[in-house]
């Protein structure tokens, strides 16, 4: 059985993460996502979880890092300001590998920006926002039915790959509302928890690759398998150890553990790509736009598709680098100054020409404006025979 | 009870040793102290998780044989409040300098006070910033040397019991690395006690304090622990001219009329479930 409702986008995470078995949010208000905030201090008690309104964003992090060491599914949700708070934990939970899902619901920025304005500002922060070398992973939903879908997917492989996962949003998806059918009961929705050790106690070792999939077995605190963990370089015995093969080996894993995975963790959305001349690259709230645009083009004789991200990092180089083959030219339409068509550059490679419509300006692109810019590319096309 | 070595051989991790810390330091005190403590409570290993900050002190996680982490520089509170969420059953013991909890995690210091979460926070106060080299901390005394002060300091500093005290902690007690028997008694209490207890533990950093201030070997810092800790029911007793550069020491503060955070929680859990049922209804 199943109810429809109408919800924001922000309420869907909330039920995605309540379905996909989290039980502990920390987190600071902060607009546009507080939402997700007021929601978890509802439901998660409901069903046996804790909710804590912390004393600033840094707290929050890392009050979910604390429960997730205990065992427990968490997460927090913040915009600009406060992600940019929360970036040194986020490098923490990627070096001792904890899992942890951090929203990001963006806002113009920078600085204090424009709160209740969309931007797709953060995304390349969402790569490299913590220092250091790391890998991460991050998905970005467009629909209010896709934010549910997506929250759960995000705990998934958090749990999965033990590494913090950012669920980057903009004010359009998190504040829009829309119908979104949601089952009754979640049972069997849960996702499944991070590997626990098959080893006994004094056999485990905290960060060794007991499986070859480079994702060790991570016991709980409390659990009878006393571990230590470290925000410093470690060895697999997870103690601090500062080699220069020591820190190579832990690079190459903590790298390699999301790379050789990317088959399983990248995800796009093909729309009407198969024979069209001009394909559309957008993600998150600006593929809103892209899927009317595209329809219209086409309505008027322009062979136009939509190739969406759903996977933001790691970067689909492969299946942008595909449809590059069978496309004439490329436009990327992103609510920034183009952070995004950077690596679509960098992926395609020349192959083809790569256009941008880089929106800026507090709103979101009408779909007539996109055309006009998915027009521009069809004539260059027509320019170059 | 174990001797020292006992306690050694049963608590500390095999091939951890040797620690970090320099000679004459006092940490290694303050953690053996903690060690008496913890087994004259009878903790078992596996119920007792260790989270500390960043600093020399905060390495003392790493070596024993706990639950334990390492984590950020500030958040050792934040962290250990996530985990005493998920684990209300485990004993959590956070470990923290005097820059790491009244500095860059001064905030969560008295949020953590506040709420009366079930943690026992022990602060390894040496006065300065050890591990960057001697650069003064909120708890270095005025007109005192360090590195960021190289003509004496002119902030005051935090009487960081006094501080947690005004936030909410319902238990606050001091020691010093000299007064063992007394730093024990009171991690004993501080663990025991159910809501949030901070231990501040006076104790010398001779290579990077007490050398810029001329303070002597380090024995001769602890005797300066012991001629300026005056026993909290004599220190009762004294007017404020006897009381002139010295601090009291042993349980300074407890109350038990507030409800431990984890536990209050429940009952929003209980009331959260029944306005489910009222609905379902």
């Amino acid at each position: 059985m199943s109810r429809v409702l109408l919800l924001q986008g922000n309420q869907a995470v909330v039920e995605g993460a309540i379905a996909a078995g989290v039980r502990f949010y920390g987190g600071y208000p902060i607009t546009p996502s507080t939402e997700i905030a007021e929601g978890m201090a509802k439901r998660l008690p409901q069903v046996g979880g804790k909710f804590m309104q912390t004393e600033d964003e840094l707290a929050g992090i890392g009050t979910v890092v604390g429960a997730s060491l205990g065992g427990v599914k968490a997460m927090t949700a913040t915009s600009g300001p406060g992600f940019s708070l929360k970036q040194e934990t986020i490098g923490m939970a990627c070096s001792a590998e904890i899992p942890c899902v951090i929203v990001d619901v963006q806002r113009v920025g920078p600085a204090t920006g424009q709160p209740t304005s969309p931007s797709q500002g953060d995304v390349m922060q969402t790569r490299w926002g913590t220092h250091g070398d790391h890998w991460l992973i991050v998905v970005s939903p467009s629909s209010v039915p896709e934010c549910f879908d997506l929250t759960r997917r995000a705990v998934e492989l958090s749990e999965k790959y033990r590494c913090p996962v950012i669920l980057l949003m903009d004010e359009i998806v998190g504040h829009m509302r829309e119908r979104i059918e949601l089952p009754d009961s979640y049972e069997g929705l849960s996702v499944p928890r991070r590997k626990q050790p098959d080893t006994p106690p004094e056999k485990y070792l905290a960060y060794a690759d007991t499986d070859g999939s480079m994702v060790p077995a991570m016991a709980d605190f409390g659990s009878g398998y006393r571990w230590h963990m470290t925000g410093l370089v470690h060895d697999e015995t997870g103690f601090p150890k500062g080699t220069p093969a020591a820190t190579k080996n832990s690079q190459d894993r903590l790298h390699l553990k999301l790379r050789d995975h990317e088959d399983d963790i990248v995800q796009v959305e093909n729309y009407r790509t198969d024979d069209a001349d001009v394909v559309v690259i957008a993600y998150g709230g600006a593929a809103r736009t892209a899927y009317d645009a595209v329809d219209m083009a086409r309505d008027e004789g322009i062979r136009a598709g939509l190739l969406r991200p759903v996977t933001i990092w790691p970067f689909a180089d492969r299946q942008i680098q595909a449809a590059a083959k069978k496309t004439k030219r490329l436009l990327v339409h992103e609510l920034n100054c183009g952070q995004y068509v950077r690596e679509v550059g960098r992926a395609v490679r020349g192959l083809v020409p790569v256009d941008l419509y880089a929106k800026y300006d507090n709103e979101p692109a009408t779909p007539e404006q996109l055309l006009g810019k998915i027009r521009e590319s069809a004539e260059k096309i027509k320019g170059a025979k | 009870m174990k001797s020292m070595e006992e306690l050694v051989d049963f608590y500390f991790r095999p091939n951890r040793l040797p620690h970090l810390w320099c000679p004459g330091c006092g940490n290694g005190v303050v953690l053996g102290a903690l060690l008496k403590a913890i087994d004259a409570e009878n903790l078992a290993k596996d119920d007792v998780a260790i989270i500390s900050g960043i600093g020399c002190s905060s390495r003392a996680s790493g070596y024993v044989d706990f639950n334990t982490a390492n984590t950020l520089h500030g958040r050792a509170l934040p962290i250990s409040t996530g985990l005493k969420m998920a684990r209300p059953e485990l004993n959590v013991i956070t470990l923290s300098g005097d820059g790491d909890c009244s500095a860059i995690g001064g905030n969560h210091l008295i949020h953590a006070a506040r709420r009366n979460i079930g943690l026992t926070l022990v602060v390894f106060n040496n006065s300065i910033y050890g591990m960057t080299g001697g650069q003064y901390s909120p708890l270095t005394p005025v007109g005192k040397k360090a590195t960021t002060a190289p003509y004496l300091t002119i902030e005051p500093s935090f009487d960081i019991l006094a501080l947690a005290q005004a936030a909410g902690a319902t238990f606050t007690a001091r020691a010093t690395t000299y007064h063992v028997p007394v730093l024990v008694d009171v991690l004993r209490k501080g663990i025991r006690h159910e809501g949030f207890s901070i231990i501040e533990v006076v104790t010398g950093c001779p290579t990077n304090y007490g050398r810029q201030n001329q303070m002597g070997a380090p024995a001769k810092m602890m005797e300066w622990q012991k001629d300026h800790g005056v026993m909290k029911a004599a220190w009762d007793k004294m007017d404020e001219a006897a009381r002139e550069g010295k601090f009291p020491i042993g349980v300074l503060s407890e109350r038990k009329d507030l409800k431990e955070y984890t536990k209050a929680y429940d009952e929003v859990i209980a009331r959260a479930q029944a306005s489910v049922k009222e609905e379902t209804a």
